[in-house]
């Protein structure tokens, strides 16, 4: 049974003091905190089995590449790919992006067209910028209405024989939309593009299944999903990964390298050049077993309620505007107080121990889409409970008085 | 008054208050206070980067002393700015080039010092200088 008192217990960090309060961790969107059987993995990888993976003949070299490759099964099992090689594990989802983007500059061609979203997050925009002044491609963008949805109809206007690739988050960090993403993918395979999915956002709420929503690329960070900073993953179609050439070259992924030429290993290591964060992949697993022995069911029906709540109370409070109205959200708010700046709000949020952030969120368009500089924002998660909303409705109170 | 003067006079003030929620409350006030910068000058070029908040600063000379006027669009932000310009408006370029901004510590709002702080108290103190040098350059 989902009882968040007895999760609590699991997160050290949930019972520190900031600015002499209790912690009220809201932001969540940004970096979930790590519950204590994945610190205990961390420390159990290098208590126990430190060594370098894939080459050494000796035991501990042995366990170590076995625990890893066990974790990249973990991750297939998790996201339901067909083949654990179809699991590259990256430094993070702006890692898996840039390969994709890196992979496509060599089948891009001179007015090719590249579709990405209005509510992108900025490492989601850059790359493919850089994609398209490199091959002559062209970048279009699906807008998004006042409710900060995407819009449908623009997107099947969009859509070509010379659309090569669709790039949409299937959550926005910034407004916390879930996107149609069954329905992008289905669209664009009609006209042959391939997609990619960015789930940074999703994978702390819900459960993807890669072969159900037969997308082509999806990416994730540990980070968002009680795991550790700096690792990641690119899911990828088989067919797909064997298209692209190698992002970076070295150790790790050549089969067999001469100075007339080199052939490259077989996937998923062709893109895992170099000694890998091997302690990050392994922990990224232990991350995925905590996750489910909450179960996800139970995750995203305790966080909607907490969504619901909290909307509700904020609400209630004269002169705030939430931005990102869509029916379809995850438990992400993002709002602003009537002529005051958000800056002015999380600083005062911050002295009462209030965590949100502020700020753009990487996601400029979408601030200038509502014409505001930024905004608030208070993310859920499982381990967050009501009475921490209540201290953060009681907070923005305060900043509202002390603050007009 | 000498900038330390001054200085000594912003730590006398803050010091009457007991917790942080009064410190905010005089800094508020002190934006709320701050003297409205001529339009003409809120301009992007004038715009401290680094900031979180827009931040604009404009410095002018006067019979050899820099005279400072700035707005922000968030009230915390300003309040900062508002103790900087206090602090330095009204002064020699060199004394402000020497001057240290301890004070800033001093008045428990060394969090704000912090250079991943996204109000940019670094930034600011760090764009008063330079406006020192250069009419400092002018000077010699």
């Amino acid at each position: 049974m989902f009882n968040v008192q007895d999760i609590r217990k699991d997160f050290p960090i949930l019972s520190r003091k900031v600015n002499g309060k209790p912690l009220v961790y809201f932001d969540n969107a940004a970096t979930s905190q790590t519950p204590q059987q994945v610190i205990d993995a961390i420390v159990d990888y290098y208590s126990n089995y430190n060594a370098n993976i894939h080459r050494g003949v000796h035991t501990l070299s042995q366990e170590a590449t076995d625990l890893y490759e066990q974790a990249r099964h973990k991750i297939q099992a998790h996201f339901n790919a067909k083949f654990s090689h179809e699991i590259i594990l990256t430094s993070g989802t702006t890692h898996s992006i840039n390969l994709v983007a890196n992979g496509f500059s060599a089948l891009l061609k001179k007015g090719d067209e590249i579709i990405v979203s209005a509510l992108e997050h900025h490492s989601n925009i850059v790359p493919w910028q850089m994609l398209c002044e490199r091959t002559g491609g062209v970048l279009k963008v699906i807008p998004m209405n006042d409710h900060g949805e995407l819009v449908m109809s623009d997107f099947d206007n969009l859509l070509s024989e010379n659309t090569k690739l669709v790039f949409v988050n299937h959550i926005s960090n910034a407004l916390g939309t879930i996107n149609p993403i069954e329905y992008i993918i289905e669209k664009a395979h009609q006209v042959g593009a391939a997609v990619l999915i960015d789930g940074a956002q999703s994978c702390p709420h819900i459960k993807p299944d890669v072969q159900a929503l037969d997308v082509d690329f999806y990416v994730a960070s540990a980070h968002k999903m009680c795991g550790p900073t700096g690792v990641g993953m690119l899911y990828g179609k088989e067919s797909w990964l064997n298209k692209l050439p190698p992002y970076q070259g070295g150790g790790e992924m050549i089969a067999e390298v001469t100075f007339e030429k080199t052939t490259y290993a077989d996937l998923p290591h062709k893109f895992e050049a170099g000694t890998p964060n091997i302690a990050g992949g392994i922990v990224f697993g232990a991350a995925i077993d905590y996750m489910n022995s909450i179960g996800f069911d139970a995750i995203a029906a305790y966080e909607n309620d907490l969504l619901n709540y909290a909307t509700e109370k904020l609400l209630e409070i004269d002169g705030l505007k939430i931005y990102g109205t869509s029916k379809n959200k995850t438990s992400v708010i993002s709002f602003n107080l009537e002529n005051i700046h958000p800056y002015d709000v999380g600083t005062i949020l911050d002295k009462l121990g209030i965590a949100v952030r502020t700020g753009h969120h990487c996601a400029q368009p979408i601030m200038d889409f509502y014409c505001i500089p930024g905004t608030v924002r208070a993310s859920f998660s499982f381990y967050n409970t009501k009475e921490e909303i209540d201290a953060l409705v009681e907070g923005v109170k305060k900043a509202k008085m002390m603050l007009l | 008054m000498t900038i330390e003067d001054i200085q000594n006079e912003i730590i006398d003030e803050f010091s009457m208050f007991d917790d942080w929620e009064e410190r905010y409350q005089y800094m508020i006030d002190l934006g709320k206070d701050l003297p409205l910068i001529d339009d003409q000058y809120k301009t992007d070029s004038n715009i401290i980067k680094g900031c979180q908040s827009k931040v604009w600063v404009h410095a002018e000379m006067k019979d050899n002393k820099i005279a400072f006027t700035a707005d922000s669009d968030a009230i915390i932000t300003k309040g900062i700015i508002a103790i900087l310009i206090r602090t330095f408006s009204d002064q020699h370029p060199k004394d402000i080039i020497d001057a240290d901004t301890d004070f800033i510590d001093k008045i428990g709002l060394k969090e704000h010092l912090s250079p991943t702080r996204a109000n940019g108290l670094v930034s600011m103190v760090k764009q008063l200088k330079m406006y020192a040098i250069a009419y400092q350059t002018q000077l010699n």
